[in-house]
């Protein structure tokens, strides 16, 4: 790999190109601004398609042959299945069997279950993937295994990178569990209902050939529908899409750890003594246990007081249902649903609605839902003395996360991480990141059960919190901490090849993960 | 002695702990085998501390295997130090620095609401006790130690001692049944320990015997500061010579019982109504009080039932215990709570300290609330809330300033 590198603004050392395409280094939060026209789909005329509405085609190898995969191509898919796509491994056993070579993968997300890839990632048959890596297929990139360079993006940066033709997608695969042949197709319902399709939005407005893949077809009209038939190809109908119960993934049951527990309690009195929680106010918590259990305190006391929230952003699970239908909240705007009370009541609550990246996260919107929000509440891998935060590598340099939602997130009004000081041994408050995902001014209070650290840029919660009788300390206080427990820990050696970018949301380079040297 | 020998624990939802196999062997030199969830990060500094305490230890030929889940360095010792101690004999012991946070001392009558129960050998457990605030923290080397994994249980309640940062809780441990465990006071009494628990305590002689010991080690080890003595009751005959054992030495400050065991000797069941036990808890309050020193309830054992345990702690309060134990952080803000004198009871004990206030200003001998006459118990006993609720959080230390404010 040819590629020179430059350091962006926050000193990170950064390719100038990445499979051959040439990049942006990260300039700062807001700086990055291109002024030119957003990239558009080929025209499509309704000649070419049946008059009747009719797309269906007997099988996806069908359909796929249709939309003339051949090596190279850019393939995408959503998501909304979790761990429980049937999908995604289709589209390459039907490659592989087609002697396709090179395909590059844009997933919105990857999952364990999706890490039999790996062999066509060893044969050739996936070039690299954009958009994340995750468990066996990020150590499988770190360790210099794939053949391109992958690239990671948040949620929001991967419809930007569509809208501005960074992302070509060549064929677009969305599986959708009720769909009707024209290619309308929604995600609340059907045997293998997942909730919304959000994610496969950008892909079904911009790519060149669009396969809806459904195991539940139903007589024109589908409704609702959150994909529009008038930007579908072919319709596939398969025995089935997904495995609804594994769209629960572990992650989304509040935690019963008595130290992430305490997290949740410090964290929740410090939205209550910081006058966060109010009458109308609007929050978002990702999944995950620690996060989970916010939500729960949240509720305890807009209940005691009679407030209520105006709106809340999901991942919705059974816990924000409840709050919706306890009155707790008035409205969710769901991004995507972690369990199957989720789908139920998206289908069922008028005040529960599908969002997408688009309307929630994207930085060529004019606007977006995620900055308007009073507090989010995320996790992170690592955060260094800066308040930069890691979410896709470990301490010892392994890729195992994707970035996920969680950089469109931290654009919050509040962002809070409430992290252990350390995992094990592994100190989580560190003197500087492995890789940053999101700069540090964007990250605004760090709780951890030795102690909660407010970013010094926000003078106006130190000023808040000066009485409270919650532990504040300083980041470098905390830090101290964890190595006074843990020790200084030896940072992971890289070869100088790099693997992956972490891209930010405005499309240019944040980071680079390098290559793990044995 | 055996030349090879194994401690610590592995597998499945271990953490923060490792798993050591010693071998000494008659040549070759010293072999580290180190298997290390945090191999990257720590690799090196954990294979450093290893040979140290190898050579420390003076073992020339050896191979060790160290299967590590992310131990701090003072799990680590602990463990390889039981294992060498299991094939060699040596009175020596591989100490690193006592953390200067554990250098406090506690007060007699201090608060002890709750004590929260931290099995011996489970160092994932330990390790973030002390942000959960309890009174205080039972390090335990009896009933949750497995009879195999007593040897090397102590050698971790030592370096527990000596480098786990239990932010201000008391630092407790409970040691075994005596005899036994008076073999546990060297591993404990030379490190900061605040307060012993003696556990089936039934005469005032077991007392004297722990007594003796710790002065002994006190002695060589030149220690001067009090260490206190928790007796726990827990038979019939316990329960009968109370008050004895109450009043059998003067750093005696608390005393607890235990159910789970009485009840088996009374051979009957405990019940969530505790009617079996009503006459040896009231019996270990009277003796307390008697003896001037804490009465001390028995843990609560389901974890899930936060509402079972609320009504447990009021009706250990409303026996006239000062405090119960725990078996998980989570029960600490319950008890806590209740614990705690209720919004009227501080109210009330408010207007009999002003009354008594303003009596004594005046010069008056008789404090009088409205029409009623005030006597010095129940001034007494106001005082008592007050001070009990502001050490829970539940009023103000300058509550007389911010009434007149308001």
């Amino acid at each position: 790999m040819s590629a020179n590198f430059v350091k962006n603004a926050l000193g990170r050392l950064v390719p100038t190109e990445v499979n051959g395409v040439p990049q942006i280094p990260y300039m700062g939060v807001g700086k990055y601004k291109p002024i030119r026209r957003k990239y558009a789909p080929l025209i499509s005329s309704c000649a070419d398609y049946p008059a009747d509405g009719n797309k269906t085609e007997p099988g996806l190898k069908d359909a796929l042959i249709k939309s003339g995969l051949r090596d190279g191509m850019v393939i995408s898919t959503h998501h909304h299945f979790r761990n429980g796509d049937l999908v995604a491994i289709q589209i390459f056993d039907i490659a592989k069997e087609l002697g396709i070579k090179d395909l590059v993968w844009v997933p919105s997300a990857s999952f364990e279950c999706q890490s039999v890839l790996i062999k066509y990632l060893e044969d050739g048959t996936i070039h690299h993937i954009e958009g994340s890596m995750n468990g066996s297929l990020g150590r499988f990139t770190s360790q210099g295994k794939m053949k391109g360079m992958g690239i990671l993006r948040s949620h929001g940066g991967r419809y930007q990178a569509i809208q501005d033709g960074e992302v070509i997608i060549d064929i677009a695969v969305i599986a959708a569990p009720t769909a009707d042949a024209f290619g309308n197709a929604t995600g609340d319902r059907g045997p293998t209902a997942c909730g919304l399709l959000g994610f496969a939005l950008a892909d079904s407005q911009y790519a060149n050939k669009v396969i809806v893949v459904t195991d539940n077809l139903v007589p024109f009209p589908c409704i609702p529908w959150q994909i529009q038939g008038n930007n579908v190809d072919y319709v596939v109908v398969v025995a089935q899409v997904g495995i609804p119960e594994k769209i629960v993934s572990g992650t989304t049951e509040i935690t019963k750890s008595p130290d992430r527990l305490l997290l949740a309690e410090w964290t929740s009195q410090f939205c209550d003594e910081a006058g966060i929680i109010r009458d109308g106010f609007s929050f978002q918590a990702g999944a995950g246990g620690t996060a989970l259990s916010i939500g729960i305190y949240f509720a305890d006391i807009l209940r005691q007081r009679g407030m209520k929230a105006r709106w809340a952003r999901g991942g919705s699970n059974k816990y924000l249902v409840k709050m919706l239908e306890d009155g707790l909240v008035e409205n969710i705007l769901d991004g995507q649903t972690f369990d199957l009370e989720g789908v139920r009541s998206m289908r069922e609550n008028f005040g529960h609605v599908n969002t997408s990246p688009f309307t929630s996260y994207n930085y060529h919107g004019k606007g977006n839902f995620a900055s308007m929000v009073d507090v989010v509440i995320l996790g992170a891998t690592e955060v260094d003395v800066n308040y930069n935060a890691n979410v896709v590598t470990h301490s010892d340099g392994t890729l195992l996360h994707g970035i996920g939602g969680w950089q469109n997130c931290i654009a919050s009004k509040c962002t809070i991480l409430p992290i252990p000081l350390f995992r094990d041994r592994m100190p989580i408050v560190r003197e500087e990141v492995t890789t940053i995902c999101g700069p540090g001014e964007l990250i605004d209070v760090i709780v951890t059960e030795r102690g909660i650290a407010i970013n010094p840029l926000r003078k106006d919660l130190i000023e808040k919190m000066k009485n409270s009788s919650l532990p504040i300390k300083t980041i470098n206080q905390l830090k101290d901490e964890a190595e006074a427990i843990c020790g200084v820990p030896d940072k992971p050696k890289f070869t100088n090849k790099p693997v992956a970018v972490v891209k930010w949301v405005d499309g240019t380079i944040i980071d680079t993960i390098w290559q793990l040297d044995d | 002695m055996n030349t090879i020998a194994t401690s610590g624990n592995k597998g499945k939802g271990v953490r923060s702990d490792c798993y050591v196999n010693l071998e000494i062997t008659k040549s070759g030199g010293i072999k580290i085998i180190l298997e290390s969830k945090v191999e990257v990060m720590f690799g090196k500094a954990n294979k450093e501390l290893i040979s140290g305490i190898l050579n420390f230890f003076e073992i020339k030929n050896a191979k060790i295997t160290v299967e590590d889940s992310g131990a701090l360095p003072f799990v680590i010792d602990a463990r390889v130090e039981a294992t060498i101690k299991n094939v060699i004999d040596s009175k020596k012991e591989f100490l690193l620095p006592f953390i200067s946070q554990n250098n406090y001392k506690t007060a007699k009558d201090r608060n002890r609401i709750s004590r929260l129960y931290l099995p011996g050998n489970s160092p994932s457990l330990m390790i973030n006790a002390g942000v959960h605030k309890p009174d205080g923290i039972i390090l335990d080397l009896e009933d949750a130690v497995a009879p195999n994994k007593k040897f090397e249980a102590r050698f971790l309640v030592r370096n527990a001692l000596r480098n786990i940062d239990f932010y201000g809780a008391e630092r407790m441990v409970r040691i075994n049944q005596v005899p036994k465990g008076l073999d546990d006071l060297d591993f404990i009494v030379p490190h900061n320990v605040n307060l012993i628990l003696v556990p089936k305590c039934e005469s005032a002689e077991q007392i004297i015997q722990v007594n003796n010991k710790i002065n002994e080690i006190k002695t060589k080890c030149n220690i001067l500061n009090e260490i206190w003595l928790m007796p726990i009751i827990e038979s019939a005959l316990g329960v009968i010579k109370s008050f004895e054992i109450a009043t059998a030495a003067t750093n005696i400050v608390a005393m607890a019982i235990g159910l789970e065991d009485y009840t088996a000797d009374l051979g009957t069941r405990r019940t969530s109504e505790g009617i079996e036990s009503f006459f040896a808890r009231s019996q270990v309050v009277n003796a307390c009080r008697a003896a001037g020193i804490q009465p001390i309830d028995s843990v609560f054992s389901d974890v899930a039932d936060m509402d079972g345990l609320k009504n447990n702690v009021l009706k250990s309060k409303a026996l006239g215990f000062d405090g119960m134990g725990c078996i998980h952080p989570r029960q600490i803000k319950v008890i806590h709570e209740n614990f705690a004198p209720s919004i009227i009871e501080i109210d009330k004990a408010k207007k009999i300290v002003f009354a008594f206030d303003d009596a004594t200003s005046k010069g008056l001998g008789v404090v009088s609330l409205g029409t009623k006459m005030i006597d010095s118990p129940i001034v007494k006993r106001a005082i008592n809330t007050i001070n009990l609720a502001i050490k829970t959080g539940k009023l103000n230390q300058n509550w007389k300033e911010e009434l007149h404010v308001s």
